[in-house]
């Protein structure tokens, strides 16, 4: 919030004498009024492996996000860039795959790779677009300083929080939206409503149907589901309400079975059809890959898209944006060892205390070594694993974040973020101003990760 | 609407109202506790058995004991018709189903899981025993409160109704089942403190009491509770009103949808058997053999309605 004169940063300017006006007993309630909103609505989250706390609220913080708009625009360009090239080289590596023959990529890194489809090549889903929904991680190390950090092509969660956060805010004070432009994020769903419409099968008549597919209620992310498919008023169903019936997926419903034409999944590729992938996935479609590739339903996104999120094509990035697009990529990656490579890896031995050390399939902030803040044991315990599966590992610097204030009871103190804008990719690129800020509560940890300790905040783009 | 979400629906209400119930029949068994001098856990016996739970009761606990009866009908997580697995499973449904209810009746129903989660945590002190019923009351009767006030009259608030009633009629019918040999005339001593708390009690577990005296002038009968539990279709929890209930909620879906199915001949058979009977028929022929047959009918009736309706595969 403040710049290094201890003045207000310029997007703070308005918050900042708002919060000087307030009595910090009062905000500190209305933390627990927030708290206690999340809780009577439903916003949780299950914790894998915690049988008796089987639901978690997301801690929130009241203190908001704040990004100027100016700064914003050029965020904005760089993911427009990139989600455009993440789009191109899925296309590419399941068709022409030039960009291996151009050299820039390794092809058993895409060829070997588990989420590489072989079912997915020669294939091109509706309109041409494989990644509908994209969450982007960004963190800001400074002004105008952004890296990304990684991308989330497959899945990206966390939506709903970005928007009950909002309006959580919202309603708590109301005299804020007053004094500060926020440019809204409400028509979200909305927008990926019209999105997904736009992107209706050859093989859909009329006005198209749209569905989440949910692995059902003991999902971590099942208030979510519920909550995207309740906002945009379609169906939630789960795979066992599903079956390939006369060449078209459809469901089974009070008077008979109806065809669904676009299915926004929130399942994993290896559970989608248990005829193509895992035979003993129980949330999936029998058959619904071949009802895919006929044309018959949309299915966003589309399989083999996971491959953009693996650590180790993420290293390759900048090549990717610049491959495809053209031009230089506007944002930065955060400079990564492939362990796969032998003189990385003994880099990344010889440092590891200086170093994150991550699964290129991993997520969730799991399975990783933060050097900075692991013990010498937990450090040599790693590199043994690292010795033994190279391939499995990349490597990062930790960057020196930038801080944001969250509340706590002796004031507001500075705590690392990170920034998930999320994009919908139609005809067009949507990038909704805002997204989901998760902060690292603990102090001076860089892990904002909600199964890790993690919270969120209302993140603002201010309109200037 | 998905099979799934109507089969959800129908749950979830049997749940909320299966555990309002459960209360009120907990609530009735203390009254008696209460007003009886000398050991009162054989009264358990007949309340555990209006809940259906006697035998599975007997796995659990040795002897019967009145603390234990009702911490098991209140909150045994292997009891899965007590308070607190009902709410559980209610809310199981409701979070199944949340797109199909609105925000309110979804809150008020998170809401009743979260309160009654802490209110019964522990064993719950014979002194706090009344206070927790009020709990269960109101935050049942809020979330009854909400789904009427707030949903659409579509097929999901059929499918709610079907459920409230399917479950009611055989709440309603069990606890008639249990208690039958106290209505017979001829056993029944008439004017005998003895009688009068028992009907007094079966009154009150189903919180007529004092609708009763506005019906039949105040004096208990057992010929005139049967009536007003079986047949009266003013009162909201006999059988005649809950098939009143479910046949016309059958019949909006009839419309609806343009169809009918089994489900809807063997319950509209059912409400023209309760409206053209009289009560001493039943008396006569036998209110046990009655009440077992419509306990019967029932059930069937609930698999009539999942298979029509397509509740699973």
């Amino acid at each position: 919030m403040m710049s290094a004169d201890s003045n207000p940063r310029q997007p703070y300017e308005n918050y900042h004498d708002w919060y000087e006006g307030q009595d910090r007993a009062r905000l500190i309630a209305k933390s627990r009024d927030a708290e206690n909103l999340f809780r009577k609505t439903g916003i949780t989250f299950a914790v894998y492996g915690h049988e008796d706390s089987s639901e978690k609220l997301i801690p929130f913080d009241i203190i908001p996000r704040i990004i100027s708009g100016r700064e914003w625009r050029r965020l904005a360009q760089g993911i427009e860039q990139r989600v455009i090239a993440l789009n191109a080289f899925l296309d590419d590596i399941y068709h022409k795959q030039e960009i291996i023959k151009a050299g820039r990529v390794p092809r058993e890194l895409i060829e070997r790779n588990v989420a590489f489809l072989p079912q997915m090549i020669g294939f091109k889903p509706p309109g041409g677009v494989y990644t509908h929904i994209v969450g982007t991680d960004i963190v800001r190390t400074g002004e105008d300083q952004f890296y990304v950090l990684e991308d989330n092509a497959r899945t990206p969660s966390g939506v709903s929080y970005m928007l009950e956060n909002r309006e959580t805010m919202m309603q708590m004070f109301p005299e804020l939206f007053h004094l500060n432009k926020v440019r809204p994020v409400e028509d979200y769903p909305k927008t990926l409503r019209q999105s997904l419409a736009s992107l209706a099968p050859p093989g859909c008549s009329g006005k198209p149907r749209i569905a989440v597919l949910t692995p059902g209620i003991f999902n971590s992310a099942y208030y979510e589901h519920s909550f995207l498919a309740d906002m945009m008023g379609v169906e939630l169903v789960e795979g066992s309400d599903l079956r390939v019936v006369d060449g078209k997926v459809k469901m089974r419903t009070t008077r008979g079975y109806e065809a669904i034409d676009v299915l926004y999944r929130r399942v994993d590729d290896d559970f989608l059809d248990p005829l193509t992938f895992r035979p003993d996935s129980a949330l999936g479609i029998p058959g619904i890959m071949d009802v895919y590739k006929a044309g018959n339903i949309t299915i966003a996104n589309a399989p083999g898209t996971g491959i953009c999120d693996d650590k180790a094509i993420y290293s390759y990035m900048p090549e990717i944006v610049e491959f495809y697009t053209g031009r230089k990529a506007l944002l930065e990656n955060v400079p990564t060892w492939r362990c796969s490579e032998e003189d990385s890896l003994k880099y990344v031995l010889e440092h590891l205390e200086e170093l994150v050390v991550k699964e290129v399939h991993g997520s969730g902030g799991y399975g990783m070594l933060v050097g900075p803040t692991a013990s010498k044991k937990e450090c040599a315990a790693f590199a043994e694993k690292l010795k033994a599966r190279p391939s499995n590992y990349i490597a990062q610097p930790t960057l020196s974040l930038s801080t944001v204030p969250i509340l706590v009871n002796k004031g507001i103190a500075p705590r690392h973020v990170d920034l998930r804008p999320y994009v919908l990719v139609s005809d067009k690129v949507k990038i909704i101003p805002g997204g989901l800020t998760r902060v690292a509560l603990k102090e001076g940890s860089l892990v904002v990760n909600s199964s890790q300790g993690g919270g969120t905040k209302d993140t603002w783009v201010l309109e200037d | 609407m998905l099979g799934r979400t109507a089969n959800g629906l129908y749950w979830m209400f049997r749940y909320i109202e299966r555990g309002e119930n459960i209360a009120r029949l907990i609530d009735a068994g203390l009254r008696m506790a209460l007003t009886r001098s000398g050991s009162s856990d054989e009264d358990w016996d007949g309340v555990l058995q209006s809940a259906g739970v006697r035998e599975d009761f007997d796995e659990v606990h040795g002897k019967l004991t009145g603390a234990d009866a009702i911490d098991y009908l209140l909150r045994d997580p292997a009891n899965p018709s007590s308070v607190m697995s009902c709410i559980e499973s209610a809310r199981n449904n409701a979070r199944m189903v949340r797109t199909a209810l609105t925000r309110e009746t979804w809150e008020a129903t998170n809401e009743c899981w979260i309160e009654l989660k802490l209110a019964l945590s522990k064993r719950v002190k014979p002194a706090d025993m009344p206070e927790v019923i009020g709990t269960i009351k109101r935050c049942t009767a809020l979330i009854r409160g909400a789904f009427h006030g707030t949903m659409l009259r579509d097929d999901i608030y059929n499918f709610s109704r079907i459920g409230t009633f399917i479950e009611r009629a055989d709440n309603t019918a069990r606890i008639l089942d249990v208690k039958y040999y106290v209505l017979l005339p001829a056993i029944a001593k008439v004017g005998s403190s003895l009688d009068n708390m028992q009907w007094e009690s079966i009154l009150r577990s189903v919180s007529a009491h004092r609708s009763y005296s506005w019906v039949y002038d105040g004096d208990y009968s057992a010929t005139n509770i049967s009536d007003f539990l079986i047949l009266n279709d003013r009162m909201p929890r006999s059988l005649a009103y809950s098939y009143d209930k479910i046949v016309s909620n059958l019949g909006y879906l009839a419309k609806l949808y343009g169809d009918n199915h089994a489900a809807h001949e063997t319950a509209s058979a059912t409400l023209m058997l309760l409206r053209s009977r009289n009560i001493d028929d039943i008396m006569e022929q036998g209110l046990h053999e009655f009440i077992e047959e419509f306990i019967v009918h029932n059930n069937r009736l609930g698999e009539e309605i999942s298979e029509g309706y397509r509740f699973y595969r």
